[in-house]
């Protein structure tokens, strides 16, 4: 049911929208500029594009910013599910509270302390056990991992208490062994929040500057930190660049799960409601396959 | 037709007098949600007091048409008035109407007594006679001691009061129902029906009740307007529409009906006589019908109303016909017969249980005749 | 339960070695781990619980005692550069040296406390700024077409899925003194001079509730668009106008989604370092540059860990308000 809604709140939203894309497209706008000052208009030029792709510094990385990602969100995905069927499906058990603390606790902590504290456990570990030996990539990694698993935890938590545990029971029922119904039936269905889980840990990862910052050692330079030592002196238009580069890969990205969704949620209703038609139909009258 | 426990109306049965006002005027109402017609030019009276039930299935209208009338939807065309008040371009907010919704609707961030409270708060009543009203209204609907619970604390039944509560006590001109016990389990729905009867009677409100439940309908009803598809199918007092429905959807709707197909083979102006010939049986009815002599026929006939026996009736040409037990329900009040005809057709048949341990009873594959009275067959043309 | 038990403990141990271990068996701690021993089923239940548990603990629990512990600690020039609060003394004491001078030193430096308002001010005001402008936006989309709130939606949050870092640097392009705003203004005519935004409160303002404002949007949303409209129907039918329908069942019914965005903007926006850094100015201390400016630029570690204490209790409190407000808005309905 929509309710007619006065016409100012529409040029609210449009405004607030416009407020929330102005600044990306300006970035995009002033990407394809031909001028190195990044405000005023020069002409139309894709300059940038071919020095960004001759910066070794950044295309380092960006590579490494990928792989950090990658890897942390899939170490984020396992411990992250692992969090979430606990706390969803385990019922009471001990230390329930402190892991449920423990979990959503990353989600408020100010990044300047989860990396402040980090690093002064792995330079104590370093103390004490010798490793971590020096900062590297690895920490980023165990960082990054730490507090993403925490929003993959609300975001499969919210898919698993949202599904029907009779469907559980019922494997149960029929002989499936615990550990066989979570990865023959849960698994499956629990599926578009760890796809879900994976991108935002790894989007995460991709973009935080301030942890990797603290536990970086001297060999890792993910993008973030080399986009802030670039940003802070000044403009610059292979940055430009490479927000166009990236508005237009999620946007894509975006764009093509949202019509491929649409499309999966469509086939679906269809489905459905060609199933309950049948179910009215008498059966010499079969549904005309359209 | 009136029986006791039917609340008093102003006027005895106004709708058969040609000069009462009607109270609540709905003329030739249509309603469209794009290509949809949910109301098709409906035209309706409803008189002062009077507890009127909208039927029908779900999709045949009927909460538009209430919709209509508490102003949350504006009739595509045809008008609306109450009181003689015509209600085109009258906000909800500004309506002599309250409504009781489905859902209840209660606030669920108010308590009981605020959301009784509610209303008349709207109307700047002051202070005092808002506490008196609400507490006369909550000591009426049984709620007093739970005014200060919030709506969550409160059982189904409590909810269903409040919310009744809630719509009664700014005394609208009428009052519109929908589904008002469509969340309650069959017995308390059986005691709140009663309830709501009382209530009425005592308040003297008009009530237009919309429901999909046709033995609420009947229960409640001075009247019943059955819908289907946008139409208004018959309106009329509930044994009107039980005992004469005017085509084979009302018929078939309201209470169970073996329907024969027919064509008269013999006419007068006093009787007719309709051949079901593929279920091999004549029906002798003892009125006439304004039909063409070949015209499809159609003869329902309530299983309430066939006697069921093994002895064949003394006339066996007319008004009866043979089978063989198929299947019984046993209900308690009544065992349903489940009756197979040499056509191959069942045919519902319904027995009181009247003595406890019966000698000799019917049973499964029993030879069985069927036989009525010429007054039970309802002749329908449509 | 061994049968062990039954008997007395004098007998048990008359019982020989058998009995001893099962009266060892049955002291308190020893019992505790054996029966939690024999009730290990040593499923996948304990490996799902247990492997979470320790990452969390040793990888965000342990870092927060040691930050803690560093606070407390003395500030040297070495690597690490911090003294160790146990020293194992000659003569064989354990001697613990807590130094609370980095807590004293931040109060009595006005700039840690000034810093630490002057973030509850910004966190603050950005996020009331952020309900004034998304709680409209919020309602709008919750009342729209069903057809068009996935793409509205999709709109508010897309802007999250690219950096936030870039989409921050973005501003600095527009709020320049040569930037496009100043550009624009001066193209048109309306001024001569530049505006002076960048490195101004103003412009952290403009930084914050930009990057924060989809926070506040989300939770407002899903509260008011799983509102059930039909009370709103009720407060029509029983005479309430609709902007006092709005402002005695809409508004009230979604404090918790008013609570939960107030919050996410709130919360990182208390601890926001890189925001501050790229736009604000001398006069914009925020509690998370401070630190940042400690660690990094002093190698204040110390300090910079009893900021960071002073800084998490601070949130601890927030979080307590939150979760007290959060409660009383669902209870009250």
């Amino acid at each position: 049911m929509s309710r007619r809604v006065h016409r100012s709140l529409w040029v609210w939203l449009g405004a607030g929208l416009a407020f929330l894309y102005i600044p990306i497209v300006s970035l995009v706008i002033f990407s394809f500029n031909s001028s190195k000052l990044v405000t005023v208009w020069a002409g139309f030029s894709t300059r940038w594009y071919g020095s960004l792709f001759h910066n070794d510094q950044i295309l380092d990385a960006a590579g490494l910013s990928v792989r950090i990602g990658f890897i942390s969100a899939a170490l984020a995905v396992v411990l992250g599910t692992m969090v979430a069927v606990a706390l969803a499906r385990f019922g009471a058990f001990g230390g329930r509270a402190l892991l449920s603390a423990l979990s959503t606790a990353p989600l408020v902590m100010p990044e300047v302390i989860t990396g402040l504290s980090l690093l002064l456990l792995f330079v104590a570990m370093e103390q004490a056990i010798g490793w971590p030996a020096g900062r590297s990539a690895m920490t980023i990694i165990i960082a990054h991992t730490t507090f993403s698993m925490a929003y993959v935890a609300v975001v499969v938590q919210s898919r698993l208490a949202g599904m029907d545990p009779s469907i559980e029971e019922a494997a149960l029922d029929l002989g499936a062994r615990p550990g066989k119904v979570f990865f023959v039936i849960t698994l499956p269905l629990i599926s578009p929040a760890l796809v879900s889980g994976f991108l935002l840990a790894f989007t995460l990862s991709l973009d935080d500057l301030v942890i990797s910052s603290f536990v970086s050692g001297p060999g890792a330079t993910t993008l973030p930190m080399v986009i802030y030592s670039k940003v802070r002196l000044g403009l610059s238009p292979e940055i430009n660049a490479l927000a166009t580069l990236m508005v237009a890969i999620v946007g894509a990205g975006v764009v093509i799960a949202g019509i491929l969704m649409n499309r999966a949620e469509k086939a679906r209703i269809r489905d459905e409601q060609m199933a309950l038609a049948g179910d009215d139909l008498p059966a010499a009258n079969p549904v005309s396959q359209a | 037709m009136h029986d006791g426990r039917k609340p008093e109306l102003a006027l005895d049965e106004p709708w058969r007098n040609p000069q009462a006002t009607p109270y609540i005027s709905i003329r030739n109402v249509t309603k469209r949600f794009g290509d949809f017609v949910a109301v098709n030019d409906v035209s309706l009276n409803v008189y002062r007091q009077e507890l009127f039930c909208l039927l029908g299935g779900s999709g045949c209208g009927k909460s538009t048409l209430l919709r209509m009338l508490a102003g949350f939807e504006e009739p595509s065309s045809g008008q609306i008035f109450i009181d003689g008040q015509d209600m085109a371009g009258i906000p909800p907010y500004s309506r002599p109407v309250n409504m009781m919704f489905q859902s209840y609707a209660l606030f669920p961030h108010m308590s009981v007594q605020d959301n009784v409270a509610f209303g008349l708060k709207q109307d700047r009543t002051p202070l005092k006679e808002i506490r008196e009203r609400v507490a006369a209204m909550l000591d009426l609907v049984k709620l007093s001691p739970f005014a200060k619970r919030k709506p969550h604390q409160l059982s189904g039944g409590q909810r269903q009061r409040v919310a009744l509560a809630r719509s009664l006590v700014k005394e609208p001109k009428l009052l519109l129902l929908d589904e008002p016990l469509g969340a309650l389990d069959r017995k308390l729905r059986e005691s709140t029906q009663f309830e709501l009867m009382n209530l009425q009677d005592k308040l003297g409100v008009t009530f237009i009740v919309v429901t999909h439940d046709q033995e609420e309908a009947m229960t409640l009803a001075s009247r019943i307007g059955v819908m289907n598809q946008g139409h208004i199918v018959q309106v009329g007092t509930p044994s009107e529409i039980y005992e004469f429905p005017v085509n084979r959807f009302v018929a078939d709707f309201i209470g169970t009906v073996n329907m024969f197909a027919g064509r008269i083979v013999d006419e007068d102006s006093n009787y007719v006589r309709i051949a079901a010939e593929a279920d091999g049986c004549t029906f002798f009815i003892d009125h006439g019908v304004s039909a063409s002599p070949n015209a499809q026929l159609w003869v329902a006939l309530r299983p309430e109303k066939i006697n069921i026996g093994r002895e064949a009736p003394a006339d066996t040409r007319e008004n009866c016909v043979q089978g063989v037990i198929d299947g019984i329900a046993y209900m308690g009040d009544v065992s349903v017969f489940n009756v197979k005809l040499a056509s191959g057709r069942m045919v519902k048949v319904t027995r009181p249980n009247l003595i406890r341990r019966e000698e000799d009873t019917l049973t499964w594959d029993d030879e069985v005749w069927l036989h009525w009275h010429p007054a039970s067959g309802v002749v329908l043309t449509s | 339960m061994s049968r062990g038990s039954q008997l007395p403990l004098g007998d048990r141990l008359a019982a020989g070695p058998r009995g001893l271990t099962s009266t060892l068996a049955q002291l308190p701690p020893l019992r505790l781990l054996l029966n939690a021993l024999a009730r290990l089923p040593l499923s996948g239940h304990h490996a799902v619980i247990g492997l979470p548990y320790l990452w969390l603990g040793l990888f965000f629990l342990v870092p927060f005692v040691i930050v803690l512990k560093i606070s407390f600690a003395d500030q040297l020039i070495a690597q690490p550069p911090y003294s160790s609060l146990v020293d194992l003394a000659t003569e064989g004491y354990i001697s613990l040296k807590l130094n609370i001078g980095n807590y004293t030193f931040l109060g009595s430096d006005p700039l840690y406390f000034n810093a630490y308002l002057k973030s509850v001010e910004i966190a603050f005001c950005s996020a009331l700024i952020c309900l004034v402008i998304g709680y409209p936006m919020a309602y709008a989309m919750a009342r729209s077409d069903p057809a068009w709130r996935g793409v509205l939606l999709m709109l508010v949050v897309l802007p999250f899925w690219t950096s936030f870092l870039l989409r921050v640097y973005a501003w600095i392009g527009l709020l320049n003194n040569n930037g496009i705003i100043n550009n624009v203004l001066i193209g048109l005519g309306l001024i001569q001079e530049p505006i002076v935004m960048m490195r101004t409160n103003f412009a952290v303002y403009v930084g914050i509730v930009y990057s924060y404002l989809p926070f506040m949007i989300l939770p407002l949303y899903s509260t008011l668009e799983k509102m059930d409209l039909t009370l709103l129907e009720a407060a029509e039918d029983l005479g309430c106008r609709p902007l006092k329908a709005f402002f005695t069942i809409t508004l009230p019914l979604s404090m918790p989604g008013v609570i939960a965005g107030f919050s996410l903007v709130f919360i990182p926006a208390l601890g926001e370092f890189v925001i501050p850094d790229l736009l604000g100015g001398t006069e914009t201390l925020m509690i998370g540059k401070v630190l940042w400016d400690e660690f990094f630029s002093n190698r204040a570690w110390p300090i910079a860990s009893a900021v960071a204490i002073a800084m998490l209790s601070l949130v601890v409190v927030i979080m307590a308000v939150q979760k007290m407000l959060a409660k009383h808005a669902e209870a009250s309905q």
